[in-house]
């Protein structure tokens, strides 16, 4: 148990307008922490949710690469050969939901498909679709929130991260690719990754990711982990870690094979077995534990206290000037602040 | 089980449960999300009701093992306030603000019918200011300061016979804005036949009286059976005390009379360990979640439906928030523009009115002036007048001056003597005249003085005249 030294509190009026923080040393044991297993076991009974995006031309392998991800067959798309795909005339979004549970742990998981972004000829506004769903589903969730009486919990279908896959061209980011993350980052937690790494040496690699950050830097394009939304020192170093690293250079597969005797994930070509999981042959476990193990919660927590206040305040701004117009400004202050 | 239901309610919207083939690693999720809680930090608020010298800043010192404050409150106070303070505490590597909130002055009143007022005001501002946080357009609920009160603990008196009517009365008036957990203070001084009966008693009150107490949830089945148990031992009565004895070869917390010892932590001595592990270890987390899902949505619905936003409008159709809005920001308008032009009216009214007085006061003043100018006309006429006789008057006497003088020279001309003793006499020193009239007196006596006589007349005439011109 540590203390911290004991220092007189001001007596106060009836409203706790400045409480005096005191930091008290305490003699023997409370069970205060007890809370944490209290917690614990609240999460675990209401269950959790994610929601993932992920974007890319068609064929880089988006529904391999999430079937990898959740070891199981989230999306369902044939892969075989002799399966032709139809790429639909403009973007469409497709969402599926699953349950999965893992050690008492059971999470909502809602992938959201995007046939057809960067497929057509004239790809301008090939984002507008996307921009307009993920605004969508911030609407609901703000609508759901003004209610008088409100739901215990508000289903949450807002979009927590957006994996966009970049072709493995190895020389720049293209302009599409530019153009789509810059509008996204600022809405939605951007995860770029590069598809179908295993066409790249590690040479290639390397200097292919120097090119992006550049690149991305130059735009001023922030994408997730967010440097200005680091917490702590600790996080800080964590996450420049992972800013060191990103994209991440991936290759999906679902298929097993036996590599040393043992079953794994990869790819069976005729010079060789790429190893999902292997960290020396592709950064998939990066991509995984970023995602799920270390910072499913993050990308949760920014998108509800970062993104969503800030289309919150935009769209409370924006009636409110709708409704200023012919009254100039007018707001009691005994009045609620808010509108809609 | 617990899950199942949440399998249940998951499948209803429309999804499949899938099955996974390896492993994951989302199963860390509930140790990222207590990691961040951790380093947010917890919020505790208590609010402690009971009479002045109960026990209840003795009973949290306890509870929490540390002394928070030595004061000692009068029960001179005119009304029920409340005293807030906030304390950090660290246990391992969990960060709790806690915030204890107690009433000074309770029952302390010779009239009590508004004792339990201050206490609603406080609790209602309390769920207002985070309302206004919930609605303002740029907010940050993440690190604001929750002070809504989470439990209160409502301290009734070891009477042995029942509740007493303040009791009740401020109990019904909380039970639907906070989780209320009724405990017997001091009760150390009653026996335990008599603390059975009064339980059943304090119980039975409260279910004929309507008030809902907080009760221990049974729906998880990890500590469902031991609050099922802890439910039934309600109300708790504890004892506190910071002092400790050595008791076999242990310091505990205890009250030494001379009949004995009260171990504070023995259970068979009173209930405070279990309202230790039922406050802190085992229900702190849903005594929060049920102030934010019950307590503060019910105050949230009626203040906005007190304010006339709805869900659905009058054909059940439903409205948005912002038509209400909408209709509520004209009708506000509207409110105003006619205040402002009745303002206006009013205004006006008052300046024609002014004007009106100003004139009329004008005119007054005109009035008098013209009076006084007339006034002043009148007086300078007399003075006028007064003169013209004055001066008349001197002319007057000027003619009869004329006139004596010829008398005198035509009296002088005849006596010779008596010129002589004119020139002599013209001299107008009396020392001389009184000289002369030594050496002449039995002679010219008489004529003498009748000459001088009408001489000093004359003379006073005259120079009476001369100061009147003056």
């Amino acid at each position: 148990m540590e203390g911290q030294p004991v220092q007189p509190a001001p007596e106060e009026t009836p409203r706790n307008t400045n409480p005096a923080n005191v930091g008290l040393e305490l003699f023997g044991y409370v069970g205060i922490e007890a809370v944490l297993d209290q917690m614990r076991i609240k999460t675990m009974k209401t269950g959790f949710e994610f929601n993932l995006m992920v974007v890319g031309q068609s064929g880089l392998g988006k529904s391999t690469m999430v079937n990898t991800l959740f070891k199981s067959k989230v999306s369902r798309k044939p892969t075989g050969p002799g399966y032709e795909e139809h790429i639909p005339k403009t973007v469409q979004l497709q969402s599926v939901t699953h349950i999965i549970e893992e050690k008492g742990v059971k999470m909502k998981l809602t992938v959201t498909d995007t046939p057809g972004f960067g497929d057509q000829i004239n790809n301008e506004n090939c984002w507008d679709p996307i921009i307009k769903y993920i605004n969508e589903q911030y609407e609901k969730y703000l609508r759901e929130e003004i209610l008088i009486s409100r739901k215990r919990k508000i289903p949450d279908t807002r979009v927590h991260s957006c994996v966009y896959f970049v072709p493995p061209t190895g020389h720049w980011l293209r302009p599409l690719d530019l153009e789509f993350m810059r509008r996204l980052s600022k809405i939605v937690n951007v995860v770029p990754v590069i598809a179908k790494a295993d066409t790249l040496t590690l040479e290639e690699r390397a200097e292919f990711k120097q090119r992006i950050q550049k690149d991305l830097k130059a735009h001023g394009i922030s994408v997730y982990p967010q440097e200005d939304f680091d917490d702590n020192p600790d996080d800080r170093i964590l996450n420049d870690k992972i800013r060191d690293k990103i994209p991440f250079a991936v290759v999906g597969a679902d298929k097993e094979h036996q590599v040393n005797g043992k079953r794994v994930l990869g790819r069976k070509t005729k010079w060789g077995i790429i190893e999902v999981e292997n960290p020396a042959h592709c950064e998939f476990p990066l991509l995984r534990d970023l995602l799920i193990r270390s910072h499913l919660q993050d990308l949760k927590d920014i998108t509800h206290n970062v993104h969503y206040e800030s289309y919150r305040v935009q769209r409370l701004n924006e009636s409110n000037r709708l409704a200023l117009s012919p009254v100039n400004g007018l707001l009691g202050k005994d009045e609620v602040e808010s509108d809609l | 089980m617990a899950s199942s239901e949440v399998a249940r309610q998951l499948q209803n919207d429309n999804c499949r449960p899938l099955s996974l083939s390896g492993h994951v690693g989302f199963d860390s999720l509930p140790d990222q999300l207590v990691n961040k809680s951790v380093n947010q930090g917890f919020c505790f608020n208590i609010l402690c009701i009971g009479e002045t010298g109960i026990g209840k800043s003795t009973l949290i010192d306890t509870l929490f093992n540390t002394s928070f404050d030595d004061r000692v409150s009068t029960h001179f106070q005119p009304n029920v306030r409340l005293r807030a303070q906030t304390y950090e505490l660290q246990e391992s590597n969990v960060r709790l603000k806690l915030t204890i909130v107690n009433t000074v002055g309770f029952g302390d009143q010779i009239n009590k019918e508004d004792s339990y007022q201050p206490i609603v005001d406080y609790i209602d501002a309390q769920f207002e200011a985070y309302l206004q946080e919930e609605l303002k357009i740029k907010r940050s609920l993440y690190n604001y300061h929750d002070t809504r009160i989470h439990v209160c603990l409502y301290f009734i008196s070891p009477t042995g016979h029942s509740l007493k009517t303040l009791d009740l009365l401020t109990m019904k008036n909380l039970d639907s804005k906070v989780n209320i957990i009724p405990v017997i203070a001091k009760a150390d001084t009653i026996s335990k036949t008599e603390l059975q009966k009064f339980k059943i008693k304090l119980m039975s009150e409260l279910v004929s009286n309507g008030v809902q107490i907080y009760q221990f949830p049974t729906d998880d089945e990890t500590i469902s059976k031991i609050n099922a148990t802890m439910n039934g031992h309600l109300p708790f009565a504890v004892v506190g005390s910071m002092e400790e004895m050595k008791i076999g070869n242990k310091m505990v917390k205890a009250r030494q009379y001379p009949w004995g010892i009260v171990q504070v932590e023995n259970e068979n001595h009173c209930d405070f360990v279990k309202l230790r592990e039922m406050l802190i270890c085992t229900n702190m987390e849903d005594l929060r979640e049920q102030t934010h899902a019950r307590h503060y949505e019910l105050y949230r619905r009626c203040k906005l439906e007190e304010m006339g936003f709805r869900d659905t409008g009058p054909e059940n159709k439903p409205v948005s928030l912002q038509e209400t809005y909408e209709a509520k920001r004209h009708e506000f308008f509207g409110e105003l523009q006619r205040k402002e032009e009745e303002m206006r009216q009013m205004f006006v009214q008052r300046v024609k009115e002014k004007e009106a007085i100003l004139k009329e006061a004008e005119r007054e003043l005109q009035a008098k002036f013209e009076h006084l100018k007339r006034l002043h006309q009148e007086e300078r006429m007399k003075l006028e007048e007064k003169r013209k006789l004055l001066e008349d008057d001197m002319i007057a006497f000027n003619k009869r001056k004329a006139a004596t003088e010829l008398l005198q020279a035509q009296a002088f001309a005849s006596t010779p003597s008596v010129s002589l003793k004119k020139d002599k006499d013209r001299k107008k020193d009396p020392g001389f005249r009184l000289e002369l009239l030594c050496f002449d007196v039995r002679d010219h006596e008489i004529v003498n003085v009748q000459e001088q006589s009408e001489r000093e007349k004359l003379e006073r005439d005259r120079i009476s005249h001369r100061e009147f011109q003056k």
